[in-house]
This record gives structure tokens, C-alpha cells and sequence, in this order.
């Protein structure tokens, strides 16, 4: 019975690796501790969880082309990996994966994530920073007229915000029929009654922006009310007001509302477009608590950068400078003297993290492209543990009624097919394991599944041995031709089964892909315990009762 | 020793009028229902927009929640209640909204989750899960998906067409055509919301119907060579009857996992559950009805060469025989059935 012996040992080893694969091991992760993330080492099994059992954010980016055109987009992206990833490993996450699908997509995956929001903006910022010089040349005033012109010939009108985001032809036709109830100020009427009919002058020559803005402190800085501020973004951001601009200049927005009393303002910058330096050259950001400033985030630049920027600084001494985050304006300080590697960034109201969040994008750097999100999923911890233990409850319940059907349906053979059932389960967890698969909750439901479906081998080869017993044949005959015979018919179903799971998973999507894994692993391991291991038993069977007349089956 | 349907000789094919016009009557009343309703209803994934699940503390008045999530500024939002009273989910599909969301804007999820909290405060109401997808990986996903069950047909159809010959293989892939049609008419007339793992569903549901459609044709095959003097018909009766003990057995514990999927694994798997439930019964049906009377209707027309000559003759006046009031073709099945099988 060298034969059987050697099956056995097979069997065993089989047993052996399997159960080292699927065995609670030390491993060195970063691991939460009191809110904070260290290293440190955990005792788990190398079973991996996905984000919708344990909780956690996914996100899909994309290369945001409406801003500007992306001519190497892969190349882009790849850089757009780097920064990400280092973005995220400062902001601490367990496990996090950063990764590229296709030539214009990332997927960030950021599991045990306890605020959302704030992970989203970390990923998504493109932390363009750039220093540029306000507007000292009265630029704004010069050109005022000619905004209003181009506004007005562009259908943008005080009507519009009532009716923001329709498009210019309809606000030209609202603003004909109801232009007293856009709004209540004789400015707007005028400007509405200019929308209507933009050949007409503006009845008193004060249009949009000339209505609408005011100067502000310091040169080149203007404020428009809190209310006004979407009409007059959306008047600037249409291509044909930008284009009426003094070359060498731009408008930009402050990053934040201010509020003065009872009044809420938005600041607008008339800049030099040209910046003095960008955030290139930057080498370290830290978050700082300054008595005076409050939340602040200090810089230091490289020695390139501090060179250009203490001649720059020391060119335009007593001149503000502004500092732009992603083209909006966080604060635009005098330059009081030279400024060398080292400066600093007030965040005005912020919080002490918004000062960490920033200084870490800073730190790691600039998105080379703009990124928008796609795709949101967001899965509470607590709902992830919910889906476990329901999962596992219906595992439980699936195994057990299995069971009982082979059990009570094959008596003894039965028992052989649970035998070899219980080593499915052993052997399925170990190739999840050690294939790095991830379990989903898709994937614990093609699992439960695939328990009743791996019983079916055994039950063609019973069907198969009874006809055979029927037949007339000896017990031990019967059961070789059982196994011979069903085969064929097992292969297929394997085959059907395994094509279906590659074509899903090709097809599908993080939590789908881990059900098809699942289904194809389910299917292999099957393959193995039904046509192998429950022979085996068959012949240990045999053996031990020395070739029995009678089979229980 | 336990045996169900041991030796049975049930006529299964004699039955085919009935089962047809069953299973068309289905498939025609769900794509009726396509005509009058519109399209499946498509998860979040597929259409994009935003969905919220929330966990109440207390179970919250409907209308509140509405009225709070219309505060927000989104309206037509679908409120649903979702497994227990305290559990409800937002549905926002509002294809601009997320656009906007995705250019960086406030998203619909922050917007409703404040002014949630604002209404109900922050220990009362969790989000426990918030998907937010654009309109354009939804597109994307749903070609992607029926991609998918396309190449399924086809990757099943050269492998069916290896394994039998074309005549097995046709009525096989026409069987799971079949069961496509049947499943989809079963999602729409029930409302079952279509996600990614309903078409995971719907693809398992393929294989395993081709499972079972091959064990019996692998059966109907063996008998071929072995009996060369009895009819078609006789012959894919004979079959059915001898693996129908094994097709019961496999089925049950398909379905008892199914089942314990269906009745404990929780919300999110419901729908996955009930369309595999319903896709392991109609296996039964689809292997036992629809695909043998198709390979019987194959044959009949498209008769085999020299070999199995009588079978095309026996099978082509059985044919004819049921379809011209069929009492003819009953009488000779069931002599036919009464003589001994070998």
C-alpha cells in the first residue's frame, strides 16, 4: 500500500503548509496607538480584509484634463503615484494602496480612515504653491470698463445669480421678463436690463465689476461682498472676460471668506503672473503655533530657491507679496526685507491640522497634473465588523446544512465527503492566504457559496458508485469506476466555473474581483478534495475493512 | 441507503408545452415590465450618485429625514429604509451634483451629513457608508458588465462546442440564454436593485446552469453509444430520470448555502442571495426542460448521419407527433416508457 501511503503523506503535507500559511504571525505594521501611528509589531493571521469589512475609504482620481492639457498623461500619473503615496504615508495609514488602473486613473485605498473628509483632501490637493507680487500699476482700474464690457457681451448679469449655472442665453431671456425680482438693488437692475439687451449701454456706466468691487488695504487687493462673490467668479472664469486681462497680470481669489462685523467679504488679487517662485524649490514644510500669526506653516527652500527668492524679495522691497495655494491667495504679506530659504505661511483662522495637513502636501510636493475624483466609497468600521460576523454566522449556518444533507442523504460515504469537506475550508483560506488575495464581503459570500458547490463533485461520484453497486459490481470496483466515470462531468463543471470567475474578474471592480477570487480558488481546491483526498479516504476505507462487502452510501 | 428519485421514469419531456409557455410567459411579462417602467433598477456604482447609509439611535420620522436632507439642498433623493427600523439609506442621483463634487466642490455626502447632524445631532445619527461615483466610471462599470456576460456566453460556447457537438452545444448555450432572459425578467418584476454583485449573481448563475446542463448531456452521450436502438426521446428521459437523484442532491446543497446567505449574511448581500437562489432552482428546470427539449427539437431537424440514423427517425415523428395535438406522441412515450429501459 505504498500508494496509499504516499496519498496520505500528499494529504498531510498538505494539512502542514496550509496551516503554516493560515497561521497568526508577527508582523512589523503601522498600528494605531493613541490616535497616532507608529510602527510597531502585531500578531495576525495573513488573511487580508477588504476596505468593506474592515472600514476604510477608497477613491478613484483621474487626470483632470478641463484645466489644463496633459500631453504625457501615464508619465503625469506615475509622478501623481509618487506624491500620493508619499502624501499618505506621512498622513499615517495602516495599509495603505496607491495604485494605477489603466493609463489615466489612481486608486487610493486608505482602510481604518477616521476622517474622511480630511483624508480626501490630503490625496486630492494639488498643493501648487507659487509667491507672486500684487499689483501695484492701478491695472484693475485701468481695464474695469472693459471686464464690464465683456461680461456684459458674455450674458453675465446680476439676473445670473438667481439662476446660477443655467446657461447665458437663458439668463438673457429671464432677465427680460423679471429683472425687478432678480434682485432688489438698482445696480443689479441696471446690469440685468444691460444682460437683456447687451448692445445697450449700462444706463448709469457702472457694470459688473465696477458695481461690485471694491478696493481693498493694500495695492492690488480688492473685496467684493460674500454674496456677489459666485456671479463675479463665474464672469471670471469665462474665457472671453479673462481675455480683456493686462498682459502679465491675473486676478485671483483669496482662499477664504473674512468677515468684518456683520459683513462677509471675499478678497480678489490683481497679481503679476509671473511668480517670484514656486514650490519646487521647497525642501521642508513644518506646521508651527506662532503667538501673533496663529496656525502657521514655515518653509524652508533649497539653495537654489533661497537665492532667487532673497533677490526677488530684496527687488521688491515694501511690495506685497502673495502667496498662492492652488490659485487661491492664503495671505499676501509687505515684504519687509530680503527673504532668504526660510519663510512662513499664515493660515489665518485655521486650525492647528489644517497647518499639519498643509505642510505635509507641501512637503511631499506638488500633484504634477490636477486630479478629480470619480469615485467615493466610504465604509464605517463599525459596518465592516457587522458584515463579518453575519458573514461568518452565515458560513457557519451554510457548513452546517451541508452537512447535514451529506451526512443524512450518504451515511458513511458522507461523512468522508465532510472529512474532505473540513480540508476544503483549510485549504481555500491557505490559497486566499497565500496568493495575498483580499477578502471581501463578496468574496465571503462566493466563499459560502462555493462550500455548497464543492460537496457537488462528491455527490456525482456517490451518485456514480450506487449505479455502479446497482450494476452488480464489487464495492471496490464500484468506487474506482465512480471516480473514473464522474470525471469528466466534474472537469466541466471546474472549467464552466473557473472561465465565468476570469471573465468577472476581469471585468470587475475591487469587492467584485475578490468574490471571483474566492470562486476561482473555491473551485481549484475542490478539484483537489473531491477527486484526491475523499479517494484517499475511500481507500483507507478499503483497506481497513479489507475490502468490505458492504458500503455505506 | 437513502434514495430519492431512485429508478423514477417520470416523462419529463411530455411536459415541454407547459414548460415552455411558462417560462416565455416570465420572460415576456418582465420585458413588458421593461416597456412600461423603463430599465433594471441600476445601483450607485452603475449609475453614479451618491449613497448614504445611516444608523439612527431611535427610529427617525420619514418625513423628517426627508425634510432634513431636502434643508440640504437635494432634492428627489430616495429614502429607504434598509434592515432594521433604525437603519436608512439615501439615494441621490443627481448626475451634476456629482460632478460637481468630483471638480472639489462640497460634496452631497458632506451637505447631507451636516445637516444631519445639525438636525439630529452627532450622537444620534452615524454615516456608516457613503459611495460617491461619477457618471462616468457608472458607464464604464455597466459596459464592463455586459461585456462580461457576453464574453461568458461566448467563452461557454466554444467550450461547449469542444466539449459536445454543435447540436449539444447550440441547445446548451440556447439554454443559457434562456436562464440570462429568465434571471433578468426575475430582477426586473421583483425590483432588485442591479449592482455589480447581482451581475456576479447573474455570471454564477451561467456557470452553474452549465453544469448542470453537461451532466445530463454527458448522460444523454453515454446512453447514445450504448443504445442505439431506442428513440431520442425515450433516451433523454432515460437520462434525465438517472441523474435526477444527483441534480436534486447537488442543488440542495447549492441552495442550502444559498439560503443561508439569503436568510443571515445581511442587507447587502440580499440581493446577490436572491438572484442566486432563484438562478440554482431555474438550473433544475433550465438542464431538465429547456435544454433537452431544444437538443430533442435540434436533433429532430437537424438529423445526425448514418450511426444514429433511427434516432433522428424516432425523434423527428415524436416531434411532429407533440406539436400536432401531442396525444399521439404521449401514447407512444408511455408504451415506450413501460417496456423495460434496457
Amino acid at each position: 500500500m505504498a500508494n496509499l501511503r504516499s496519498r496520505l503523506l500528499i494529504i498531510l503535507g498538505c494539512v502542514l503548509v496550509s496551516a503554516w500559511t493560515l497561521f497568526p504571525r508577527t508582523v512589523i505594521e503601522r498600528v494605531k496607538r493613541d490616535g497616532v501611528f507608529v510602527y510597531d509589531t502585531v500578531q495576525r493571521v495573513p488573511l487580508k480584509k477588504g476596505l468593506d469589512l474592515q472600514g476604510g475609504m477608497h477613491l478613484t482620481l483621474e487626470v483632470d484634463e478641463s484645466k489644463q492639457a496633459v500631453a504625457d498623461k501615464a508619465e503625469a500619473l506615475d509622478r501623481a503615484l509618487k506624491v500620493i503615496r508619499q502624501r499618505i504615508d506621512e498622513f499615517g495609514v495602516a495599509e495603505p494602496v496607491v495604485q494605477k488602473i489603466g493609463t489615466d486613473r489612481l486608486i487610493v485605498e486608505l482602510p481604518g480612515i477616521d476622517d474622511p473628509e480630511r483624508a480626501q483632501s490630503v490625496v486630492s490637493e494639488a498643493a501648487f504653491l507659487q509667491f507672486q507680487v500684487t499689483d501695484r500699476t492701478q491695472a484693475f482700474e485701468r481695464v474695469v470698463a472693459r471686464l464690464d464690457q465683456a461680461a456684459a457681451a458674455a450674458g453675465i448679469t446680476a439676473a445670473t445669480s438667481t439662476s446660477a449655472g443655467d446657461t447665458a442665453k437663458r439668463v438673457g431671456v429671464t432677465s427680460l421678463f423679471g429683472g425687478d425680482s432678480a434682485a432688489g438693488d438698482s445696480a443689479s437692475r441696471d446690469s440685468a436690463a444691460a444682460g437683456a439687451d447687451s448692445a445697450a449701454p449700462p444706463t448709469d456706466g457702472r457694470g459688473l465689476f465696477a458695481s461690485r468691487v471694491a478696493p481693498g488695504a493694500i495695492p492690488g487687493q480688492y473685496i467684493v461682498a460674500a454674496e456677489d462673490f459666485p456671479l463675479l467668479e463665474r464672469a471670471l472664469s469665462t474665457p472671453s472676460v479673462q481675455a480683456v486681462l493686462p498682459p502679465g497680470k491675473q486676478l485671483k481669489w483669496g482662499a477664504e471668506e473674512v468677515e468684518n462685523g456683520a459683513q462677509r467679504f471675499r478678497e480678489l488679487y490683481m497679481l503679476d503672473t509671473k511668480p517670484i517662485i514656486t514650490g519646487d524649490y521647497l525642501v521642508d514644510a513644518r506646521p508651527n503655533s506662532d503667538p501673533v500669526d496663529g496656525n502657521v506653516v514655515t518653509f524652508t527652500l533649497n539653495n537654489e530657491g533661497g537665492r532667487r527668492f532673497r533677490n526677488e524679495t530684496a527687488k521688491h522691497l515694501k511690495e506685497n507679496m502673495a502667496i498662492v495655494l492652488d490659485d487661491k491667495v492664503m495671505t499676501a504679506p509687505t515684504i519687509q526685507s530680503a527673504i532668504g530659504r526660510n519663510g512662513q505661511i499664515t493660515l489665518g483662522g485655521g486650525t492647528l491640522q489644517a497647518a499639519q495637513d498643509l505642510a505635509l502636501v507641501l512637503r511631499a510636493g506638488a500633484l504634477p497634473v490636477p486630479l478629480k475624483i470619480t469615485e467615493v466609497r466610504n465604509i464605517g468600521a463599525s459596518l465592516g465588523e457587522d458584515s463579518i460576523s453575519k458573514g461568518v454566522r452565515a458560513l457557519m449556518l451554510g457548513v452546517a446544512l451541508v452537512v447535514l444533507i451529506m451526512i443524512g442523504y450518504y451515511r458513511f460515504a458522507g461523512m468522508l465527503a465532510v472529512g474532505a469537506l473540513i480540508l476544503y475550508v483549510l485549504y481555500t483560506l491557505a490559497v486566499l492566504a497565500g496568493f495575498n488575495a483580499v477578502l471581501t464581503l463578496p468574496g465571503l459570500a462566493g466563499f459560502v457559496l462555493s462550500v455548497g458547490i464543492a460537496v457537488d463533485a462528491n455527490v456525482l461520484i456517490f451518485e456514480r458508485i450506487r449505479e455502479e453497486i446497482d450494476g452488480g459490481k464489487s464495492v471496490r470496483l464500484a468506487i474506482d469506476e465512480g471516480f473514473n466515470h464522474a470525471l469528466s462531468a466534474i472537469i466541466d463543471s471546474a472549467v464552466t466555473t473557473i472561465l465565468s470567475g476570469a471573465v468577472l474578474y476581469q471585468y470587475g471592480s475591487g469587492p467584485v474581483r475578490g468574490f471571483a477570487v474566492t470562486l476561482i480558488a473555491g473551485v481549484v481546491a475542490s478539484l483537489f478534495t473531491a477527486l484526491f483526498v475523499s479517494k484517499t479516504f475511500f481507500m483507507l476505507w478499503l483497506q481497513q475493512t479489507r475490502g468490505a462487502k458492504a458500503l455505506s452510501i | 441507503m437513502i434514495r430519492i428519485f431512485y429508478k423514477s421514469r417520470y416523462d419529463f419531456l411530455r411536459f415541454w408545452r407547459i414548460a415552455a409557455a411558462l417560462t416565455v410567459a416570465f420572460i415576456l411579462l418582465g420585458l413588458a415590465s421593461f416597456g412600461f417602467t423603463g430599465g433594471v433598477n441600476y445601483s450607485i456604482e452603475f449609475t453614479g450618485g451618491t449613497l448614504m447609509q445611516l444608523t439612527f439611535k431611535q427610529p427617525p420620522d420619514v418625513a423628517t429625514l426627508r425634510s432634513t436632507v431636502e434643508s440640504a439642498g437635494i432634492s428627489g433623493a430616495e429614502i429607504t429604509q434598509y434592515g432594521e427600523a433604525t437603519d436608512y439609506t439615501i439615494r441621490a442621483q443627481d448626475a451634476a451634483s456629482v460632478e460637481s463634487q468630483a471638480a472639489g466642490a462640497e460634496g452631497i455626502a458632506k451637505r447631507i451629513g451636516d445637516a444631519l447632524t445639525t438636525r439630529y445631532g452627532a450622537d444620534e445619527v452615524t454615516v456608516v457608508r457613503t459611495e460617491a461615483v461619477g457618471p462616468k466610471v457608472g458607464a464604464e462599470l455597466r459596459r464592463g458588465a455586459i461585456l462580461a456576460l457576453i464574453l461568458t456566453s461566448i467563452i461557454s460556447l466554444v467550450y461547449l462546442a469542444i466539449r459536445f457537438d454543435w447540436r449539444f452545444g447550440t441547445a446548451a448555450v440556447l439554454s443559457l440564454v434562456h436562464d440570462v432572459l429568465l434571471t433578468m425578467a426575475f430582477i426586473k418584476l421583483f425590483d432588485i436593485e442591479v449592482s455589480l454583485t447581482v451581475v456576479a449573481a447573474v455570471l454564477t448563475v451561467l456557470g452553474y446552469s452549465a453544469n448542470d446542463t453537461i451532466i445530463i448531456f454527458d448522460r444523454i452521450r453515454e446512453n447514445l453509444k450504448k443504445d442505439r436502438k431506442a428513440s431520442l426521446y425515450d433516451l433523454i428521459n432515460r437520462s434525465i430520470n438517472e441523474t435526477l437523484g444527483r441534480s436534486i442532491m447537488t442543488h440542495a446543497t447549492t441552495l442550502a448555502a444559498t439560503l443561508a446567505l439569503l436568510f443571515f449574511a445581511g442587507e447587502v448581500l440580499r440581493p446577490f442571495s436572491i438572484v442566486m437562489a432563484f438562478g440554482v432552482v431555474i438550473a433544475v428546470f433550465s438542464s431538465m426542460y429547456v435544454a433537452s427539449s431544444l437538443l430533442l427539437y435540434i436533433e429532430a431537424r437537424y438529423p445526425r448521419a448514418e450511426e444514429d440514423r433511427q434516432h433522428r427517425v424516432g425523434a423527428a415523428e415524436e416531434m411532429q407527433a407533440l406539436a400536432s395535438g401531442g396525444s399521439a406522441g404521449r401514447k407512444t412515450a408511455k408504451a415506450r416508457n413501460a417496456a423495460p429501459a434496457r
